[in-house]
Parts: C-alpha cells; sequence; structure tokens
C-alpha cells in the first residue's frame, strides 16, 4: 500500500494509468482495511500509518482553467499608467479629476466622516435590507421627499453596492419572479450591463439607441425596437447622462417612449448613477424617473453614489422598486431580502452612514449641492474647451456640436476602433475602443492637445 | 379569462390564479380585486401580484420577540455578535485607532478598488491564515481576493467552482450555518451533507463523518468549519483534523474552509488556523474563505477574504483572472473602508500585538462563561452531563435543550434562544448567568 501511494506521488500525469484511475485503485486497496477499523478505536489502527504517506494530488484541479481577457475599461487606466510620455492623458477613467487631475473627495463627506468618528458609532451588523435612514433618504432623493408614493410606502428600497450591486439584486428577482421575462438594453450601453444579466441568467435584447449618423439618438429606431418585444418585458434606461455616448432624450421624447412603454406593459428599469452630476441640479437629473413614475407606473430603479458623492470605493447605491401598493411592496422588498442574504448577508455600513448623514443634514446637503454644481460645472466648461478648440483647429467644416449637446462625464466621439487606437498610439491619449472619453478626466489646460489628437484621428486615420 | 399568446403578462396571470386557487390563506382584498380577466393590468394591478412575502428569518425572529419583552430579567442569546461584560457592542480600541488615521489622513482617496480589492489587506490576510512563512504563499500559489466577508467570500468561492469546477456537489456538516446551503444554492452547486453532531454525546459523530465523507463522489468539494464550527462548537481534534485530511486527499475531495473565528475561538490565531495549515502542508489545494466580523469586530464593514491555494503560481494566476469575472457582474469591486482597516492593523507591529491582545480578551471572556455556566450547574445539581458547555469552543454552545424546554425557559424565565438549543455564550455575564442556570436547571427538571 506504502509502496503503491510512493509511486502515484512520483508519478508524472502522462503514466500509463491516469491520476483518477490510480486513486480509484488505492482507495480500493484501503477499503476492507478500512471498513475493519471503523467499527474499532481508530487511534489504534495500524492502517492509518500506512495511509500517512498519502499525498495531495500532483495535477492541479484547476489546470483545464484559460487566462480571462482583462476588463476592458480597467484595462486602459493600466495601460496609462505603463505610458511614460510627459503628454499623456487618462481619458478611459469614470472617475471625476480636478482641474490638476487629482481624485477628489468631496468636502461634505470629509465632514461627514469625521462626524462619525466622533460619535463613536458602533459597527454592529446592518439589517440585510441596509442602513434604514439611508434607505429613506435615498428614495426621497430619487422621487422627491414629498412624492405621494414615498407616503403611501409603495416603495421598496434595498441598499445596495453601489450602481452594479442594486442593478445584480434586481436581476436576481428578475430571473426569480419574471422567468422569461427578458430587458432590453440600449445599444450601445454601459460594459457591465450585459454581463450581470449574463450572470443573473436573465435573457436580453438590444434596442436602437445611438445614431452614428447623427452622432445622436436613433430615437425611432428606440421606440420601434421598444414596440417589438414581448410585452411584459423591462426596458433598461439610463435616467440621465448616457453612458457611454452622453446622450440623453429629451422631455418630450422621454413622455413618447413612456406611451409605448404603457401600451407594451412594459416595465421600466432605470439605472441612475449620476443624479446631479450631469445637469448640476439633483431634481432635474431624477425628471424623467418622477415623469414615469407619475404616471402611476411601476418601475425599478438602481441608484449609486460613486460619482456625485465621490464614494466610487464605498460601493453605495440602492435598489428601488415602486409598486401599485404597499402590500406589493413590503413582499418584494422582503424577496429583494432573501436574495442578498445568500450574496453577502447585509451592505457595508460605511458608505450608507456617510449618505445619510450628508442628505439627511440640511447645512451639508447644501453644501454637497454646491460642490455637485462646481463637478459638474467644471465638465461643462471642459466641453465647450474642446468644442471651441475643435473649431479652431478643424478646417474641414465638420460639426462637433454633438460635443455641447451631449451630457455627463462621458462623450461618444464618433472615432472607430483604428482611430481610437491612433489616439493611444500616436498622442497617449487613453480611452475606450469605442470611442468614449471622460470628459471628467481631461483638464482645460489639455484640451488644445485633445483637439488636436481628434482632428488627426478623425480626418487621417481609417 | 380570453385566450391569448402566453406573454410574459400572461404568465404572470396565471401565477396569480394558480396561487389564489391553490393559496389555502385569506386573501387581502386588494389581491382579489385584481381580477384575472380584467385584459391589461391597469393602475391598480401589479406586475408583482405573484411575488410572495418571504418567511421572516429565524434568528432575526427572536431578537424581534426579544425586544417585545418588558420583563428586566430578559435575556438575549440568539444575538451572534460578541457583547462586554456590560451587554454592550464592543468596536476594539485598536480598530478606532486604525479608523482615526485613516480619516485623518488628508492623501487618502476614495478611487475604486481594483476588482479583486485592497492588494495590502489581500497579502496580509493570507499571510494571516496561512502563516506568514507559509511555502504556498512563497510559491505564490495563493490567489487571494477581497470579499464581502465570509458570505460574500463563500459566494464567490462557490460561483467560481460552479462555473470551473469538474465536481458540482458540495458536502456541508449537519448542522451547520443556516446560510451555508442557500449560498452554495444559489452559487450553481447542488448541496449534501454529512453527519457532523452527535445528540447522544453532543460532541463529533466521527464516525459517521468519515463514512459520509468516505462514501462521496471523487473530487467532490467538502465544507469545513476551520475552527468553532457554527452552531454547534463542537471541533474535531487535531489527530482527527489529521485523519480526516487523510480521508480527503486520499480520495481527492476538495476542501472549502469557512474560517469565521480565526483567533476568536481558542485565543490563539495560530491554533485556530490549525486546521487550514495542515491541509495546505502537505502541497495540495483547498479554498479558504476568511472573515474580520468576529476577530476584529468588523460585523457592518463587510470585510473578509477568499484564498485559493493552487498547485502552481500559473494556476493561481488563471484562477485569480477569472474570480474577477465573477465578482465585476456581483458588485465591480469590494468595500475599501473595512479592508483599509484590517490591512492598517496587520501591517503595524504594535497595532497588530494590540489587536491581538484584545482578542484574546475576547476570548477568554467567552471561555469563562462557558466555565460559569458549567459550574453554576454543577452547584445546583442539575440532572445530566453539563461538561459539554466546557468542551465546545466559540461563541455558540449546543446545550441539548429541546424546542419545548426552550420554549419554557422562554416563557418562564425571558430567555431568547433559537428553537434548536443554540445559546450565544457573547450574550452572557457574570451578572446573567445565575438567572439562566436557574432557567436550564428549571427545563430539564420540569419539562421532559
Amino acid at each position: 500500500m506504502a509502496s503503491a501511494m510512493l509511486s502515484l506521488a512520483s508519478a508524472s500525469p502522462s503514466a500509463s494509468l491516469s491520476l483518477q484511475e490510480n486513486l480509484k485503485i488505492s482507495w480500493k486497496r484501503g477499503t476492507s482495511s478500512r471498513i475493519n477499523f471503523l467499527g474499532s478505536d481508530f487511534s489504534k489502527t495500524k492502517s492509518f500509518t500506512r495511509t500517512s504517506m498519502t499525498v495531495a494530488v500532483k495535477v492541479s484541479r484547476f489546470n483545464d482553467i484559460t487566462m480571462a481577457p482583462p476588463d476592458p475599461i480597467l484595462g486602459v487606466s493600466e495601460a496609462f499608467k505603463a505610458d511614460t510620455h510627459e503628454m499623456k492623458l487618462n481619458l478611459g477613467v469614470g472617475a471625476y479629476r480636478t482641474e490638476d487631475l487629482q481624485p477628489y473627495v468631496l468636502n461634505v463627506v470629509k465632514k461627514a466622516e469625521n462626524l462619525m468618528l466622533e460619535r463613536e458609532e458602533n459597527k454592529e451588523y446592518l439589517p440585510i435590507e441596509g442602513l434604514a435612514a439611508f434607505n429613506k433618504v435615498t428614495a426621497e432623493l430619487m422621487f422627491g421627499a414629498d412624492n405621494a408614493l414615498i407616503q403611501q410606502q409603495r416603495v421598496a428600497t434595498v441598499q445596495g453596492l453601489s450602481g452594479t450591486g442594486s442593478l445584480r439584486l434586481a436581476a436576481a428577482l428578475m430571473e426569480r419572479y419574471f422567468s422569461g421575462a427578458k430587458v432590453l438594453i440600449s445599444s450601445p450601453t454601459w460594459g457591465n450591463h450585459k454581463n450581470i444579466f449574463n450572470d443573473a441568467r436573465v435573457p436580453w435584447s438590444e434596442y436602437r439607441y445611438y445614431d452614428p449618423k447623427t452622432v445622436g439618438l436613433d430615437f425611432d429606431g428606440m421606440i420601434s425596437d421598444i414596440k417589438a418585444a414581448p410585452d411584459g418585458s423591462f426596458v433598461l434606461l439610463h435616467g440621465c447622462a448616457h453612458n457611454p455616448t452622453g446622450i440623453d432624450p429629451t422631455p418630450e421624447q422621454w413622455e413618447k417612449i413612456a406611451d409605448v412603454i404603457q401600451e407594451k406593459n412594459h416595465i421600466p428599469f432605470f439605472d441612475v448613477a449620476y443624479q446631479g452630476f450631469a445637469s448640476g441640479s439633483l431634481d432635474e437629473d431624477a425628471s424623467s424617473v418622477r415623469l414615469f413614475a407619475a404616471r402611476g407606473m411601476e418601475l425599478l430603479v438602481a441608484q449609486s453614489y460613486s460619482k456625485n458623492l465621490g464614494l466610487y470605493a464605498e460601493r453605495i447605491g440602492a435598489i428601488n422598486i415602486v409598486c401599485a401598493s404597499s402590500d406589493a411592496a413590503a413582499r418584494v422588498k422582503s424577496q429583494l431580502k432573501r436574495l442578498a442574504r445568500p450574496m453577502y448577508s447585509n451592505p457595508p455600513i460605511h458608505g450608507a452612514r456617510i449618505v445619510s448623514n450628508v442628505v439627511g443634514n440640511p447645512e451639508l446637503f447644501n453644501e454637497w449641492k454646491e460642490e455637485m454644481e462646481m463637478m459638474a460645472g467644471r465638465i461643462k466648461s471642459v466641453r465647450q474647451k474642446l468644442y471651441d478648440s475643435l473649431c479652431a483647429k478643424d478646417k474641414s467644416g465638420k460639426d462637433w456640436s454633438f460635443i455641447l449637446k451631449q451630457i455627463g462625464m462621458f462623450s461618444f466621439t464618433g472615432l472607430n476602433i483604428t482611430q481610437s487606437e491612433n489616439m493611444t498610439n500616436k498622442w497617449h491619449v487613453y480611452m475606450t475602443k469605442d470611442g468614449r472619453i471622460s470628459l471628467a478626466g481631461l483638464s482645460s489646460a489639455k484640451c488644445e492637445y485633445l483637439a488636436d489628437a481628434i482632428v488627426d484621428s478623425y480626418h487621417n486615420v481609417k | 379569462m380570453h385566450s391569448v399568446i402566453a406573454s410574459p403578462a400572461d404568465r404572470r396571470l396565471s401565477a396569480l390564479i394558480r396561487h389564489l386557487e391553490g393559496s389555502s390563506n385569506a386573501m387581502d382584498s386588494d389581491t382579489i380585486t385584481a381580477s384575472p380577466a380584467s385584459g391589461f393590468p391597469g393602475a391598480r394591478n401589479s406586475v408583482f401580484e405573484h411575488v410572495v412575502r418571504g418567511p421572516e428569518d429565524p434568528i432575526l425572529g427572536v431578537t424581534v420577540a426579544y425586544n417585545k419583552d418588558s420583563s428586566p430579567l430578559k435575556l438575549n442569546l440568539g444575538v451572534g455578535a460578541y457583547r462586554t461584560e456590560e451587554g454592550k457592542p464592543l468596536v476594539l480600541n485598536v480598530v478606532r485607532r486604525a479608523e482615526q488615521m485613516l480619516v485623518n489622513d488628508s492623501s487618502r482617496v476614495k478611487e475604486y478598488l481594483p476588482i479583486v480589492g485592497l492588494a495590502d489587506f489581500n497579502k496580509l490576510s493570507a499571510k494571516l491564515i496561512l502563516g506568514a512563512d507559509s511555502p504556498a504563499i512563497q510559491d505564490n500559489r495563493v490567489t487571494t481576493v477581497q470579499c464581502l466577508s465570509g458570505t460574500g467570500s463563500l459566494r464567490v468561492g462557490g460561483e467560481f467552482l460552479a462555473r470551473h469546477y469538474h465536481q458540482r456537489t458540495i458536502y456541508i456538516p449537519l448542522p451547520t450555518w443556516g446560510n451555508h446551503p442557500k449560498v452554495f444554492t444559489l452559487a450553481g452547486l447542488s448541496v449534501k451533507t454529512y453527519r457532523y453532531y452527535d445528540p447522544v454525546t453532543r460532541g463529533l459523530n466521527f464516525q459517521g463523518l468519515l463514512e459520509d465523507l468516505g462514501s462521496a463522489p471523487s473530487g467532490a468539494i467538502v465544507l469545513l468549519h476551520a475552527c468553532a464550527h457554527n452552531p454547534t462548537g463542537v471541533d474535531p481534534t487535531p489527530q482527527q483534523w489529521e485523519q480526516i485530511r487523510q480521508l480527503m486527499r486520499s480520495k481527492a475531495l476538495l476542501p472549502f474552509f469557512d474560517s469565521a473565528y480565526q483567533g476568536f475561538a481558542s485565543g490563539n490565531l495560530d491554533a485556530d488556523a490549525h486546521s487550514i495549515r495542515l491541509f495546505v502542508a502537505d502541497g495540495g489545494e483547498c479554498i479558504v474563505a476568511q472573515s474580520y466580523a468576529k476577530n476584529m469586530g468588523l460585523y457592518g464593514e463587510r470585510v473578509g477574504a477568499l484564498s485559493i491555494v493552487c498547485k502552481s503560481a500559473d494556476v493561481a494566476s488563471r484562477v485569480e483572472s477569472q474570480l474577477k469575472l465573477v465578482i465585476r457582474p456581483m458588485y465591480s469591486n469590494p468595500p475599501i473602508h473595512g479592508a483599509s482597516i484590517v490591512a492598517t492593523i496587520l501591517k503595524d507591529k504594535n497595532m497588530f500585538q494590540e489587536w491581538t491582545i484584545e482578542l484574546k480578551a475576547m476570548a477568554d471572556r467567552i471561555i469563562n462563561m462557558r466555565q460559569q455556566l458549567f459550574d453554576a450547574l454543577s452547584t445546583r445539581g442539575t440532572p445530566g452531563d453539563w461538561s459539554h458547555i466546557i468542551k465546545q469552543i466559540g461563541m455558540f454552545t449546543f446545550t441539548g435543550l429541546n424546542s419545548e424546554q426552550v420554549a419554557f425557559m422562554t416563557k418562564e424565565y425571558h430567555i431568547y434562544m433559537t428553537s434548536d438549543g443554540r445559546i450565544s455564550m457573547a450574550g452572557l455575564s457574570s451578572r446573567t448567568v445565575p438567572h439562566l442556570a436557574d432557567a436550564i436547571h428549571a427545563a430539564v427538571t420540569r419539562v421532559v
């Protein structure tokens, strides 16, 4: 027995017997003695000294696993870091940067954290649905504190792990309770949306959204595709500042979108990652969601505080589900909890406390609004400066005004893959291959350089 | 009911009809008004009509009942969190200090962590659980990713295995933490059990354990509680662990450790990691879910780590890349605050020392409560062998009381615990031990 085990240990994977077969044989040999000793005192049996030579398998159980590709968005930052060129520019990052291209922690956040430290709060588990004070203020922020559906308790709100985690919880609910229903997502959309629905096993299809000819919204295509989908589908909508295009429907178009969704009994599902960050106004950026809610529609809203409160790494957000009755909301909330519990049990406290301190304190809330206007303002001003630079440098007469019409952190330049690659290879401007640039990573000092790069790539590269 | 093609709306209505017809519960009037034949749902009908109310968590129900009780003698022994002698939650001094440092450091930012989390935290966590001198770490064979405490680590590990491991069955001990079967089922694994607790001895059913693992298919995954088994408090001895290791390796069973109490069980970090290190020492592969909820008191911060010990550095690197694909669509990247606290403490010699002292104090208080309760029952001459109270380890004790006895203790003595007879020693103090002992004594002598 011992010698069989030793030879197993030194056998290469290409030995005549497969590893599995070797193990089976050695186990079989041990079996009869095992039956004997199981009925007797274990510590005295001799067979254990023989099997003490047992070694673990030589070949990894994970040998067939392939190396996964790098994340298309995060990979950009890594390439940027490796670049030593002095003019390099990181426009892949979906995080706000100051004019000095530094990360920014909001003053209200620092104040809130200091308050929290002073209070010496404990670190007990939150309930599965998260911090109650946070859930209250986040729903009020989204729908308006005086909104009837809050008074009527028709919103099921559960704290989630930022936007991603909130979307995932909703997707898990869809899979369990709306089996077979699919979600319609815009073409293009944030890269991770498809991954989320795939992993949650929710089928999806795309609706037309971006029109490369106009570098604008393909509204007719969008309406047509939403109409063509089976009744009762979920429709994923970006509440404001569409990622990656920066192109939002107008208020009139939102009304028409709501019309067709109601007609088809679809369920609107808003992804709101930029409330306040897009226009600078929290209420204005919530208007699309509130328009739908005001029609008495049931809907889902995933919220994130990553950008608007700069709480990226704290992972704070929420999933809100507006239901026809308070009873339905209570039931839906209980089922969201049943999905969260086997995923992470209960959500992290730190970011939730920061948000509830800022939003729940009138002074801090006002200060937050000012800081948010400042951030949104900087983005708007670099948009303007980029546009001005492009007009000054491009003598071809091409219309660059789409840059001013787009809103939010990102701009879809209209550059194709090879042109985007030229941006990086020749100009050391890092961006995603779909032609998206993050204006949050652009300083006014670099606008002219960027304009040169774009003009060159657009005209000289096919 | 008009006949139409079965759209999702129709499927939901059908589900509602089945629900209404099959249900023996009274429905509220709102639901009955949602007539199936009314065509397209109007404003009063909900697309969530078929969503039933989920059951309340059984452990939380204990606290709810406790809160309602107005007796000054009431005692909450359901709580799975440490309490001081005064019955209060505890934030460790060293944690407060670390937090101060972090918040006061003006150079700190809140940028997204990488998908795998804080690098320092990951390295330090691997060292903590495997030992700083672990050859597996030196060989670069370990991939460690930051996850959301123990639960998150178990879930990410389970999802990874369901996608990439050839055997999709996991064996869990009977009994185990209530959330284990749910985590692994939703991860995509099928769950089986192996015998663990022996109610006759109130100890380990070692023979049953060996038989059940012995008859598991080769390559199956086996969940092991690294120390302080939850809910029984019954752990294998070092000799038994060695036997389990041999058996598992001979059948190529994949060990998946749940380590939620390192340092919290015995008071010694290395002793509580012994079982894991035994397996790693033989050069084989294993998975470890680590939680800092109890041992650093970071419950609500959700700090944990998933480590996969692989055969080679190349395999570890490929495994890590696939873990990222599980994490990204779940929550993108993990929360920074708790992990930063842990890293700050683990990398500083003085703070680490301070932590081990505070950790030992918590463990000692629990061990002390065990002794006090045992002594109190001995003094009262309570019938039965109560030595399991001092033999079991960790936060919980499986008293062996049956559900009638538990109900009696709640009703007559205002003692709140789970109906399986599990009590949290963390909820006891020197002041309340006599009352609990009285209650147990009464239950055992007056209720069969």
